[in-house]
């Protein structure tokens, strides 16, 4: 059993490549070469407990794989994932992996596919309850099943009902009464709300805040939307590509930001307030996974770019905020700091 | 005039067990060069009004009462092939997933060509040169090689912008666009929103962008109009209702919204979800979810009224 204080997840140097080549017959005869994508590259960072670690980037950045990866539904290419001091990598079959895997749970992003349509709720919703046999007495699962229901704002007597009479934000209540069934301390959240419309997702948001503060639970939240991110997170992640651009407390993040990367993202978001801010939107988009830029990765869309980040590839460096960010610019004290639009 | 009139317009659908009214009594009016967005969550009858202007209602949706007037001439009951004739020339349309907008079979050069010679006169070198104009005015780099180059050798981001491209074609007075940036990433959908807004700049076109986004609406929209179970519940200038709205459920909505550079601990939210168009209440259609609804909300439908800058669908303005 690790210290209290030890975080709860430590991920070191994870990578994950997929083979994306044709098939070898193709290969041979048109002398093609292998083709492999690298979509997450050297991620490290950790996760304390009871805290949110938000990864966010645009699709194809690997943040997804990275969810998969830390509760194992992808092996690791390379570096580690150790939870609570045991590397998860190094485990072999399922048997040993069983007692981990209790104790972290995930929500996917779409509660329409990712619930039974054949099942009744308290069906899905005791199935890891079963699984891990957590409980023996039927009478006990019935009472969990209708408790854990309650906890996310349903009722127990819809425990008889089948997903599909439920709407897009009450079947992803479902979703985390199941996530939670097994008692986990940490849940991989990828997209939660992605599908769900806006005032739904208020409701999703604030049920998982207040979740975390009545059981102590530790997430890693996935998502594109900055806001959402910024509302739900401790500490954020920024991805591009495979790999962190930037990493550090949600506050100081989206107060100062630092990586060319972060800035624009920031940028991007419409504006609310209606303050009339004009806004430069970074031309370009995110280049083929499979022939990545060398270098920094984000050197072709930077404004900021030289020869070093073309050649080069950055490695993650605290700066002056207390976040890491992953830029020669910002190492080198070439980036003014502020907003990107004025800097540049 | 208003170029574009929507007057008591009634959207129904007829089922085994009875008809189901999807767009219930909704009138708005755009002007020239106007950006009207259009906001509410799935199944407010948002995209199912935005194709009824279009007469792209699919069956068995079909308008029951109400009239849409293009420049004072009701295109409502026009037969289908007067119908093909105004769409692409004088309305045009932008759809949220940009590859199936497009004919994976055409190059995209061959599909602008093929729109402008359906509604103009040019000759076929002439309608290639305007293609290359176009793709070129909306943003894709290289246009003169990429006209040759088939839908799925775009990126989703260039794709959008050969739709739109196709939209704006032979200069429409109004575009439809149903959630052109939704399938977008942020960072396209910052360029996107700057493109249409450019455009309808440029040309003085009118604008009705179909959205769930409110952050998209603020940055685009000089009016905004909230739907909400089929009807419209607010309609007004985009900065009042974003800043100052007056309808229960626009104000919830607002609220709802994770913002940047906010630390609220705890986001507004509405209780409960819209109703099913099977089980919509009587009198305000929000009145079971509404903080503030009393008597005459449970059983009086409220009409648009004045609330100050906007109109708001709401007994809590009803005068005298």
């Amino acid at each position: 059993m690790a210290e209290m204080h030890a975080p709860l997840v430590k991920v070191a140097g994870l990578s994950r490549y997929f083979d994306v080549s044709a098939p070898w017959l193709n290969r041979v005869l048109d002398g093609q070469p292998r083709l492999i994508l690298k979509a997450v590259d050297g991620l490290d960072f950790e996760i304390n407990r009871g805290e949110t670690l938000a990864l966010v980037g645009e699709s194809g950045c690997g943040k997804s794989t990275v969810a998969r990866l830390v509760v194992g539904l992808y092996r690791p290419s390379a570096g580690s994932i150790v939870f609570d001091g045991v590397d998860m990598a190094g485990l072999g079959g399922r048997a040993e992996m069983a007692p981990i895997r209790r104790r972290l749970q995930m929500i996917f992003q779409d509660p329409f596919a990712s619930l039974n349509p054949r099942g009744r709720v308290s069906a899905i919703v005791s199935e890891p309850i079963r699984a891990f046999r957590l409980l023996d007495d039927e009478r006990l699962i019935v009472e969990r099943v209708g408790q854990l229901l309650r906890q996310v704002g349903l009722s127990p007597v819809d425990g008889e009902k089948y997903p599909h009479e439920f709407s897009g934000g009450q079947r992803q209540r479902i979703s985390i009464a199941r996530a939670l069934s097994s008692q986990p301390e940490f849940l991989v959240c990828d997209e939660p709300t992605s599908a769900l419309d806006v005032s739904v997702q208020a409701q999703i948001l604030n049920l998982m805040k207040d979740l975390q503060r009545q059981l102590g639970l530790t997430y890693l939240f996935i998502s594109h939307n900055l806001a959402v991110v910024r509302h739900i997170a401790d500490r954020v992640g920024v991805m591009y590509l495979g790999r962190l651009a930037e990493l550090g407390p949600a506050k100081t993040l989206f107060a100062l930001p630092r990586h060319p990367y972060t800035r624009m993202l920031l940028d991007t978001i419409p504006d609310l307030d209606m303050t009339g801010r004009q806004r430069t939107p970074v031309a370009g988009e995110v280049p083929n996974p499979i022939n990545p830029p060398t270098g920094c990765a984000f050197h072709p869309r930077c404004p900021f770019a030289n020869d070093r980040c073309r050649s080069e590839r950055p490695e993650p460096k605290l700066n002056d905020t207390g976040s890491t960010t992953a830029c020669h610019a910002v190492e080198e004290g070439r980036l003014p700091a502020g907003p990107l639009t004025q800097a540049a | 005039m208003a170029l574009l009139e929507v007057e008591r317009l009634r959207i129904e659908f007829p089922t085994r067990r009875g008809t189901l009214v999807a767009v219930d009594d909704v009138s708005f009016s755009l002007q020239e060069g106007e950006v009207l967005g259009v906001v509410g969550e799935s199944g407010a009858g948002k995209s199912l009004t935005g194709n009824a202007i279009i007469g792209l209602l699919e069956p068995p949706g079909r308008i029951a009462a109400g009239e849409i007037r293009l420049s004072g001439r009701r295109i409502d009951n026009l037969p289908y092939e007067e119908m093909r004739k105004i769409r692409g020339k004088q309305i045009g349309a932008v759809f949220q997933d940009p590859l199936t907008s497009l004919n994976p079979l055409y190059s995209v050069g061959q599909q602008l060509i093929e729109t402008i010679q359906t509604h103009t006169e040019m000759t076929p070198t002439q309608a290639r040169t305007r293609a290359i104009e176009l793709l070129a005015e909306v943003g894709i780099p290289g246009a003169e090689r990429r006209v040759d180059h088939y839908p799925h050798q775009f990126s989703g981001g260039m794709r959008q912008r050969v739709v739109i491209a196709l939209a704006i074609c032979v200069n429409p007075r109004l575009i439809i666009a149903d959630e052109p940036t939704t399938a977008l990433d942020v960072s396209i959908q910052a360029q996107i929103i700057a493109l249409l807004k450019r455009l309808c700049r440029d040309h003085g076109t009118a604008i009705m962008l179909i959205t769930h986004d409110m952050g998209v609406i603020a940055e685009t929209a000089d009016r905004v109009a909230v739907m909400y179970a089929g009807r419209v519940a607010e309609i007004g200038p985009v900065r009042s209702v974003i800043k100052e709205a007056k309808h229960p459920y626009s104000h919830g909505l607002m609220g709802s919204i994770p913002k940047i550079n906010d630390d609220k601990e705890r986001l507004e939210q509405i209780e409960g979800s819209m109703p099913r168009l099977t089980e919509i209440p009587s009198g305000c259609a929000f009145n079971p979810r509404c903080p503030q609804a009393f008597d005459r909300c449970r059983v009086e439908r409220p009409d648009l009224m004045n609330a100050g800058d906007t109109l708001a669908s709401c007994w809590l303005y009803a005068h005298g």
